[in-house]
């Protein structure tokens, strides 16, 4: 069943077209990854779905209900449905990581005291990050960071996580942690995620299916054999790893 | 270079739509709750007690100065008497409300800017919408019900310092005896005059705080972009201060004020 669809989605930076007309869809518990080179619009696609940008065209429907054109606050009780796990994370840097993570609780739920150190310590043993709840995020390595963000997104058991460039600049034992907490996330509490990233090898760690976007276009979708065992250039190179110049296609 | 003018015009224009356009978002949201109570009364704490000492300082000097200006002045015709009322009408018409409001601009606009704009820059503001939280309700309507409260404050403690910093001068320079300068004070000023006092710093108070807020959220570009943001806040809030002092001033002498 299709969770979230994306129809014609268009965007324009400054004149510069970012996403023409991209269609995409996910489905209920897959992780999709959104495959493609820094700056090809993958985050664009993450911040239209949460309607933080708005496109320029098309469609965005989240379980059925079409959010195109609705207002901020319509976008609430949708949102609360979603997690977000930023690139940079975007710790709120004047709280602690236990305010952090309990940030969406005291907004959006009636929880005690009690109730909120208790979800705040789940949330973040599910990180692996137990009793660092006093720490700031200027304290924090970057991975340490990731996982905070993480267990701020989980807090209110979100439907939905997306997760922007979530393994980018981290070592590689600290991507495969992340890997696998996304992995865990999808078994363990049935979430649907799109994932986007330029990294080959995290990607194939998590995803159900692809798609591979080059200049704001959808180039290809679908499973990790199907990307495996194309036969376009841009999608072997990238697969390969090597060095791709496609500034000029 | 036609096209270029042409460009800027239409640049210039958007800036001021998005402007009141922002205004409409927060006046609507400012009708409905919740409110943040919270986080209004820990802005008021920041933005209001913090700029306390300051607010003094800048009261008391201008009082002292404005007297001794006006007394040596007024020596010459032998009306030093009226110094009290000069400095108290002054102050709290026109020179209270207007440099604490500047000091105003530069301490908490500067501030609530630079807040706002480090947090758009590192995506805190989208973390924020991502969490299902309104940041125009949570970051700007707060800071806004906060300085148009605080602010009059400010204004009210900088005019009464000011006074009695006049009344030092009055005292010490100028012969003056302490009630006779309190009663030239009192005798001086009337409803009207506190009026015009009151209403200017909250519509000062209103106006930085929607301009440190604006630019706060519109900030790009970085660090760098700060910086830029924080000094557009500042420039634009003193020259619309002149400029909202001059029509407010006009509108109540109009109304009789």
């Amino acid at each position: 069943m299709h969770m979230i669809q994306l129809i014609d989605i268009s965007k324009e930076f400054d004149g510069k077209q970012v996403l023409k007309n991209v269609s995409l869809t996910l489905n209920d518990g897959e992780t999709l990854v959104i495959l493609g080179r820094s700056g090809c619009g993958k985050s664009v696609t993450l911040k239209i779905i949460l309607r933080l940008l708005e496109p320029d065209g098309g469609r965005v429907i989240i379980d059925g209900e079409d959010i195109t054109g609705y207002r901020e606050e319509r976008m609430m009780p949708i949102r609360k449905r979603m997690g977000m796990l930023f690139q940079g994370a975007a710790l709120f840097d004047s709280l602690d990581v236990k305010e952090n993570v309990a940030y969406s609780l005291r907004e959006h739920t009636r929880m005690d005291e009690q109730q909120i150190a208790d979800k705040v310590a789940e949330a973040l043993s599910f990180v692996e990050l137990s009793g660092s709840e006093r720490l700031m995020p200027s304290e924090l390595s970057g991975g340490m960071k990731k996982r905070v963000a993480l267990a701020r997104a989980i807090a209110l058991d979100p439907k939905y996580m997306f997760y922007d460039e979530p393994t980018t600049g981290l070592d590689p034992l600290t991507s495969r942690k992340i890997n696998e907490l996304i992995k865990k996330l999808q078994s363990e509490h049935k979430v649907s995620s799109i994932v986007v990233t330029h990294e080959i090898a995290n990607a194939f760690q998590v995803a159900d299916r692809f798609a591979v976007i080059k200049d704001g276009e959808i180039l290809l979708s679908g499973t990790a054999d199907e990307i495996k065992g194309s036969k376009m250039k841009f999608v072997q190179d990238f697969i390969k790893g090597g060095v791709i110049s496609y500034a000029n296609q | 270079m036609t096209q270029q003018l042409r460009h800027h015009i239409a640049g210039g224009f958007r800036q001021v739509y998005r402007f009141f356009a922002f205004h409409w978002e927060i006046l609507r949201r400012a009708v409905r709750p919740p409110y943040y109570g919270a986080t209004v009364w820990e802005q008021m704490d920041r933005i209001g007690v913090d700029s306390l000492s300051i607010v003094v300082l800048v009261g008391f000097f201008t009082g002292f100065v404005l007297a001794f200006q006006t007394g040596y002045a007024m020596m010459r015709f032998g009306a030093k008497i009226y110094v009290g009322g000069i400095v108290a009408v002054s102050l709290v018409r026109e020179l209270g409300p207007v440099l604490i409001a500047m000091v105003f601009a530069g301490r908490v606009g500067a501030g609530i800017t630079a807040e706002l704009g480090a947090m758009q820059v590192s995506e805190q503001i989208d973390a924020m919408r991502a969490l299902a939280t309104d940041p125009l309700r949570k970051l700007v309507l707060t800071r806004v019900i906060a300085s148009v409260a605080m602010l009059p404050v400010l204004v009210v403690i900088g005019d009464l310092v000011g006074i009695a910093g006049g009344m030092l001068v009055g005292v010490m320079n100028l012969g003056l005896t302490v009630n006779f300068y309190r009663s030239s004070v009192v005798n001086a000023l009337v409803f009207n005059d506190l009026f015009s006092g009151l209403v200017k710093p909250v519509v000062f108070g209103f106006m930085i705080a929607m301009v440190a807020c604006y630019y706060g959220l519109t900030t790009s570009g970085g660090t760098k972009g700060v910086g830029e943001a924080v000094t557009r806040t500042v420039v634009v809030s003193s020259v619309l201060i002149f400029l909202l002092d001059a029509v407010i001033t006009k509108l109540l002498f109009l109304i009789g004020m």
